[in-house]
């Protein structure tokens, strides 16, 4: 049938008499859809560039009868959401940062604007859900150990000024002495020992008990008597089961014999106020707040 | 003796102008005396006459020999020198491979002095075309087979291993996918094709006698020294002309070759009228030897490090590439692949082209058009306004040009629909046209600017792409290389049409899965980045955009596995027909056509 039909429609446009290595082309016409359809495309085209800037002069383009421009659009769709959200902005930003909380329409605002905030800037290193990175030094935020506090106001300090920021004069800062030069490999270990002992993990009693005497001579300045560190220097508690480094033998012994030294940048310059204001409440209300 | 008196007159002229080595005179005539007796005694009235006109003829060849010597002699000391002084890895590498390249040359013609040679060979010159249908196998499934790895390092992380940091991490490894598909697979299966098609429908021998092998050996360069390049970190970061100055040096010069080699085939040509396939393979080859050209025009820091510093800066630049980076997909990857169309198709279907009008007006509309649609690739970016709006317009006048190939391919198969049932490489090209039409149609849409809000920067891209890639370019390629290969080794037919289909049945669904997960992913990404709350704040991070995707990007890799698996069976079918499919009776001969 269908050979039947094509011969046919050969005889029919005959082909244009050439033929190289054997093959030969017909003689159809064009098909009026496909001609049609692209006269249409031609005729849209010429009129979309009447409407919109598109043939460039000597000195500027064809601007378009639309006044279409796609940097304006931006600035429309900016300026529209700063115009609907200008009066919540202002009382964010002069809000004593207690009160926050306590105010459900200026809660949700901040938070919102704080997740927004915590997305595009803080979870390179917290993680998009704020749960850090366990052991690779970059903290959790969901649970409630601080290592230098935990409410609104000592959040929007260390977000404000940052941790051993060189940029800012006002940044946390602490620093724990290298022990690999102070103490002895074998006083490390004994020292190690200990810590394991008091955050609960399996032990060696003996060089335990050693390190307990090392403890309380080099560590306990800081970390405190029983372990349970200072804020106020941003020691952390060690008697828990949350590491900022591992907690495991070889961790521990690395973290006394080499120190630690986390950082993070002080965000003032690069938020505004209302955004570090905004991004702690979030970070405040994710679950560990105080 | 009187021949061998004859023929020292000859050599002693010879012998004054070229100051050959009196040790080689003699060889050469103890050689020749050799010959003289043989044929003599065979066709004494002819002996001399012959034996002079090809002495006279190999006098020439020595002098040609002697100054290809010397240039490979020098190519090698430059290389050495450049290797010793070179400023970085990337460089030293390619200086030492054109040293050992260009020192095995050099040995090579040096043996080859003075050996009795072949006689030069008539008729269709289908050695190149063999190395060429090897070279595409070969780049194909390499490609291929990067893609999946590279598939699957999106999917899971880890197996970017920090022992091969620096090399075979995803940023590495994406370059040398993209340029061994495209630029490797596709080029030499355009290159080979082009000069397989050029010679049956011009009715003659390629033009340049050797200068077909260089263009082929010279390319396969081109390709090894972009490919390791990239792994040592050698890049100009531009997308699709990633090579540094020097390769892109190397691939003018070749590209040059190539140029001359279908031209001069096109001007010996004995059939009154250019075959239509022959216009888009010129098109294919004129533009992306102008686009090259205009786009990689930089500064090298120094002579002798990979480094340089692009002409172009900012906005300028990126514009530049991307008037390259979209031609290179309107004429190497369209306009050439549709010369491989027009020939392949109407002879594996049997049937006249279907619309000879139709060839012309849609051929110089997609010329026209094509080169203008490139700022699609930058709407929402520095590039101004009016630019963006004068691409998106080109790209959709350019759909029925494009679709013009599409119809002429399909209806060309109208009368033999029947075969598609039982000839798997037919059903194979019918494909690649549907997946031609289908992107054809996907691109000019996503150019729209407020589509391209929401697809751009997405995997749905990254879909379009490879819907044309695998779907339109590998398939016809691969019904190519089924058509040509019984033919250029001489069988009777391929070793298994049941392979065929296999392979088929596998690349379709392959491509399928590719281009639905991209789809879904890419949209589903593109909504995500852009979903904010009622006070316009972001709702998700990039991060949970990319955990998100997780899914489709097993699905895309799994997508692409079958992809490759299809390929390694065509190779073994391929390779089966060469060694074991049984020969063909006659040998087909050159025709003039009319």
């Amino acid at each position: 049938m269908t050979e039947h039909r094509s011969h046919q429609d050969d005889q029919d446009v005959g082909t244009t008499g050439h033929s190289w290595d054997g093959i030969e082309e017909l003689n159809n016409p064009l098909p009026r859809w496909w001609l049609y359809t692209l006269y249409v495309c031609i005729i849209w085209g010429i009129g979309y560039t009447i409407a919109y800037p598109a043939w460039p002069l000597i000195s500027a383009a064809t601007p378009g009868l639309l006044g279409f421009s796609t940097r304006q659009d931006v600035a429309d769709e900016i300026a529209r959401f700063e115009t609907t959200n200008g009066q919540i902005a202002q009382r964010l930003a002069m809000a004593d940062l207690a009160d926050i909380p306590a105010d459900p329409g200026l809660n949700s605002y901040a938070t919102a604007r704080g997740a927004a905030v915590f997305r595009t800037n803080c979870s390179q290193c917290h993680g998009a859900g704020a749960a850090g990175v366990q052991a690779a030094g970059y903290p959790n935020l969901l649970d409630d150990d601080w290592l230098w506090g935990g409410d609104l106001a000592a959040i929007h300090q260390t977000i404000t000024h940052g941790i051993r920021s060189d940029a800012d004069d006002d940044t946390r800062w602490s620093q724990m002495p290298v022990f690999g030069e102070i103490l002895e490999p074998e006083q490390i270990d004994q020292v190690v020992m200990y810590v394991r002992t008091i955050s609960g993990q399996s032990h060696d009693a003996g060089p335990a008990a050693a390190g307990a005497v090392i403890f309380a001579e080099n560590c306990a300045a800081c970390h405190g008597e029983t372990g349970m560190g200072e804020r106020a220097l941003g020691a952390p508690n060690l008697t828990d089961a949350i590491w900022l480094y591992g907690g495991s033998v070889d961790r521990l012994r690395e973290t006394v014999t080499y120190a630690r030294a986390g950082m993070m940048p002080n965000w003032s310059p690069r938020l505004s106020e209302t955004d570090i204001r905004a991004v702690a409440t979030y970070v405040h209300q994710l679950g560990g707040g105080e | 003796m009187a021949a061998g008196f004859d023929i020292a007159v000859v050599s002693a002229e010879g012998m004054g102008r070229l100051d050959l080595n009196q040790s080689i005179i003699g060889q050469r005539r103890a050689w020749l005396d050799h010959r003289v007796k043989r044929l003599g005694a065979q066709r004494p009235q002819d002996a001399q006459s012959a034996i002079c006109a090809k002495k006279v003829k190999e006098e020439k060849g020595t002098k040609v020999e002697a100054v290809k010597l010397v240039t490979l002699a020098l190519i090698t000391l430059m290389a050495a020198i450049a290797a010793n002084f070179a400023r970085d890895i990337a460089y030293q590498v390619h200086a030492a491979i054109v040293m050992l390249v260009a020192g095995g040359l050099f040995l090579y013609t040096l043996r080859q002095v003075d050996e009795p040679r072949a006689p030069a060979e008539t008729g269709y010159a289908d050695g190149v075309v063999r190395a060429g249908v090897i070279a595409t196998s070969f780049w194909g499934v390499t490609g291929f087979l990067v893609g999946v790895i590279i598939a699957l390092q999106l999917a899971f992380p880890a197996l970017n291993f920090a022992w091969a940091e620096g090399y075979a991490n995803f940023g590495r490894l994406r370059p040398l996918h993209t340029s061994a598909v495209i630029f490797a697979f596709g080029g030499n299966a355009l290159i080979s094709t082009s000069f397989y098609v050029v010679q049956r429908t011009s009715a003659v021998r390629l033009w340049g006698g050797n200068l077909s092998w260089f263009v082929f050996w010279g390319y396969q360069l081109f390709i090894v020294l972009a490919a390791t390049g990239y792994l040592l970190g050698a890049t100009q970061s531009k997308e699709y002309a990633e090579p540094e100055w020097y390769i892109d040096i190397w691939l003018t010069i070749v590209w040059v070759a190539y140029l001359l080699v279908f031209m001069g085939t096109i001007l010996r040509r004995k059939e009154p009228h250019i075959y239509v396939a022959n216009w888009f393979y010129l098109a294919f080859i004129v533009t992306v030897a102008m686009l090259h050209l205009v786009n990689n025009l930089a500064v090298p820091v120094s002579i002798f490090g990979s480094k340089s510093v692009q002409l172009f800066g900012g906005v300028q630049d990126a514009m530049t590439q991307w008037w390259y980076g979209h031609n290179a997909v309107g004429f190497f990857l369209t306009a050439g692949f549709l010369g491989m169309m027009y020939y392949f198709v109407p002879k594996q279907a049997e049937r006249p082209v279907y619309s000879y009008k139709l060839s012309i007006i849609h051929f110089w509309a997609l010329i026209f058009l094509y080169i203008w649609a490139g700022p699609h690739h930058l709407h929402y970016t520095a590039l101004p306004d009016w630019a963006s709006t004068l691409g998106m317009v080109f790209s959709i006048v350019l759909w029925m040009p494009s679709w013009g190939g599409m119809i002429n391919g399909l209806m060309t198969l109208s009368g033999a629909w029947d075969k598609l049932r039982t000839d798997p490489i037919l059903r194979m090209m019918a494909v690649s046209i549907g997946f031609y039409g289908m992107s054809t149609f996907e691109g000019p849409m996503m150019s729209i600017r407020a589509v391209n809000s929401l697809s751009h920067y997405t995997d749905w891209t990254i879909g379009h792409v490879h819907s044309g890639a695998l779907g339109w370019n590998g398939m016809i390629s691969f019904g190519a290389l089924y058509f040509l290969t019984p033919r250029l080794w001489n069988r009777a037919r391929l070793y298994s049409l049941s392979l065929v289909s296999w392979h088929f049945w596998l690349a379709t669904i392959g491509i399928v899965l590719y281009a639905a997960s991209m789809w879904v992913t890419g949209i589903m990404e593109g909504l995500m980045w852009r979903e904010v709350d009622a006070n316009g704040f972001l709702v998700n991070s990039f991060a949970d955009t990319v955990g998100a995707k997780f899914p489709m990007y097993v699905v895309r890799a799994a997508g692409g596995l079958m992809y490759l698996a299809g390929a390694l069976i065509m190779v073994f079918n391929l390779w089966k027909t060469v060694t074991s499919a049984p020969a063909k009776a006659a040998d087909p001969v050159m025709v003039a056509a009319e």
